[in-house]
């Protein structure tokens, strides 16, 4: 093959050699920078400036600069923000700890050699694939409370007939909670599966010489390599499911009473339902910010890429 | 990984070993146990348990899917296709399958040749602006595409493009880009330079020389970013259900939506709709499990 490419491509090659390695590059980042600026930065920046504008087509006698007035509103009139706020918060957090301690947990076990481990990986891995409207069909076809799991349940003695458990305020998070689980736990393990195999089996023998039991090899060795790897995918995914609004808009619909209503989805609401797209792009500013900082803060705190290696 | 597993897999032979080297054998063998194998129970019984957990839900779906209407059967018999004539003809199923391939298979293409591009020139060039475009390609990561929505609205009504499905199939591609660049160009890094420029030494242009060496050498790497981005775009939901108002340009997570908003919903007809929105991903899955793991192990952390 090199013999023949070497025959038909030899009058080419100074021309290339002498032309390319300057404007190369830039040619073949072009069309990606392109995109990017025209459907991410361009859009970005609109959302920036609408955040100083009123901006509503329903009421366009109001349109006009705006100063700070959406900024100030959000911080001392909107009751909804700081209750959206919490309820992202306290949903990124449970959904990245235990995605993370359930991964890391399956992770260890399908590491392990035994029968039947391909197929094991395969079926636990599944969900991965899975999209946030097709969790929410199989989980309110689970949840439905007239043909649902619980029905079955109730037949069997266990809880009562009629409970919807996502028209209930009181169990509803756990209900969400529980279906994004099943869709976001097989990440971690993939990950944290994928960095598990360029651990050096040297350092386990070594250990298990010193005398090293099973849990002190895994807080020693298999702990201390992860980290980055789990430093970055925690945040990775905490931006995911900040950002992400397809499982509870198809699941919750962020309700009932509006309870499982994300910062994203009050913002989706204000801009998309409420038209008021001046107020929502100074929500998503501030969402935006405080993302960036929060991210700052972890990497700095989990001092990301230290010397712990 | 398949080399490593299958050397790890070779010394706890017995035969292998003893034919090997017989006097450290049992050492080895012992010290492996001691760290590498736990007591069966300890892997069977959680994973067991989260099979279950993982199982149970899609055996739900299946089974709402195929029993009659009004059976509360647990066991997925006597079958019915009711559920999927409906969906498939009545609720247009038909269509938004296509409108999702179309979707599918043009952010796929369009992702990884320009990610291929792009990943290229991250990988084997030094140049100016290096490291702004990394920066921006990390930094876009943090930008949520639900607060994207109405910006990008106005962009594709003022490039006429609401409804039609290039505007999905951009916007996919735009947000499926950065990762994709990153993974990429990871990938490539792992291809050893000096490759290529034997190559370019036996008088290969640097096209000619990627196509020949690189390229071949990716082909891992390249099918786990191709189907990120068919998976991506099959799956996504936003971005359709905003550009794409026409019930006919509708893809299928948008079309399972309208089921789970229908006044009363029909379960049997959700649950075949979810089906077919499965079976797709589900057969990308299968096909490139085996490589998820040494796909990220290669190229994401390490990039």
């Amino acid at each position: 093959m090199a013999q023949t490419a070497a025959v038909a491509k030899e009058p080419k090659v100074p021309r290339r050699r002498s032309a390319n390695p300057r404007t190369l590059p830039y040619l073949l980042i072009a069309p990606a920078v392109l995109l990017m600026l025209g459907f991410i930065a361009y859009p970005v920046a609109s959302v920036f400036y609408y955040s100083l504008q009123n901006y509503n087509v329903t009421k366009p006698w109001r349109n006009g600069f705006a100063g700070l007035d959406n900024f100030t509103r959000i911080f001392t009139e909107d009751d909804q923000f700081w209750t959206t706020l919490g309820f992202s918060a306290q949903w990124v957090v449970t959904q990245v700890s235990l995605q993370l301690l359930l991964g890391l947990a399956l992770a260890l076990i399908v590491n392990q050699s035994f029968i039947g481990r391909g197929v094991s990986r395969a079926m636990v891995f599944s969900p991965w694939a899975v999209s946030g409207v097709l969790t929410s069909t199989i989980w309110i076809l689970l949840y439905n409370s007239s043909t649902g799991f619980s029905r079955y349940l109730a037949d069997a003695g266990i809880g009562d007939y009629g409970t919807s458990v996502l028209s209930d305020t009181g169990t509803v998070f756990w209900a969400a909670t529980v279906a994004e689980l099943w869709r976001g736990v097989p990440f971690f393990a993939i990950l944290i599966l994928a960095d598990l195999q360029s651990v050096s089996k040297e350092l386990y023998e070594a250990a298990a010489v010193d005398g090293a039991g099973r849990i002190r090899q895994f807080f020693s060795i298999t702990l201390p390599h992860l980290r980055d790897a789990i430093i970055l995918s925690t945040l990775l995914r905490a931006v995911w499911e900040f950002n992400n609004v397809d499982l509870l808009y198809t699941l919750t619909g962020g309700g009932p009473a509006g309870v499982t209503t994300t910062l994203p989805l009050y913002v989706a609401n204000t801009g998309i339902e409420g038209h008021d797209f001046g107020y929502a792009s100074a929500l998503t500013t501030v969402a935006f910010v405080i993302l960036l900082f929060c991210s700052i803060v972890y990497l700095r705190l989990s001092k990301f890429g230290g010397d712990h290696k | 990984m398949t080399a490593a597993l299958a050397t790890h897999r070779g010394d706890g032979l017995p035969g292998a070993l003893a034919h090997d080297a017989p006097p450290p054998a049992p050492v080895r063998r012992g010290r492996e146990r001691s760290f590498d194998e736990p007591p069966r129970w300890q892997i069977y019984l959680p994973l067991g348990i989260y099979l279950v957990f993982t199982l149970v839900p899609f055996y739900w779906m299946f089974l709402f899917a195929v029993r009659p209407a009004g059976s509360t059967s647990l066991v997925p018999w006597p079958m019915t296709g009711e559920h999927f004539s409906k969906v498939w003809n009545e609720r247009s199923f038909a269509l938004f399958f296509q409108n999702s391939m179309i979707v599918g298979v043009c952010t796929l293409l369009a992702t990884t040749l320009v990610a291929l591009a792009g990943g290229y020139a991250l990988a084997r060039f030094d140049f100016k602006i290096k490291n702004l475009f990394m920066l921006a390609l990390l930094c876009s990561q943090f930008i949520p595409g639900a607060l994207m929505l109405v910006p990008l609205f106005e962009i594709f009504k003022n490039l006429q493009m609401i409804n039609s499905l290039g505007s999905v199939i951009i916007a996919e591609t735009v947000f499926q880009l950065p990762l994709s660049i990153i993974l990429i160009s990871g990938f490539i890094k792992n291809v050893p330079v000096t490759l290529e420029e034997a190559a370019w030494v036996d008088g290969c242009s640097r096209f000619h020389a990627f196509r020949a060496v690189v390229l071949p050498l990716l082909r891992p790497g390249l099918i786990a970013v191709g189907s990120f981005a068919f998976v991506h775009s099959w799956n996504h939901f936003l971005f359709a259900l905003m550009f794409l108002s026409e019930q006919d340009k509708q893809t299928i997570p948008v079309g399972l939506n309208t089921l789970i908003g229908a006044d009363s919903v029909d379960l049997g007809a959700l649950a075949a709709g979810g089906v077919i929105a499965a079976v797709p991903v589900v057969i990308v899955f299968a096909f490139i499990q085996k490589w998820l793991i040494t796909g990220f192990s290669a190229g994401a952390v390490k990039g």
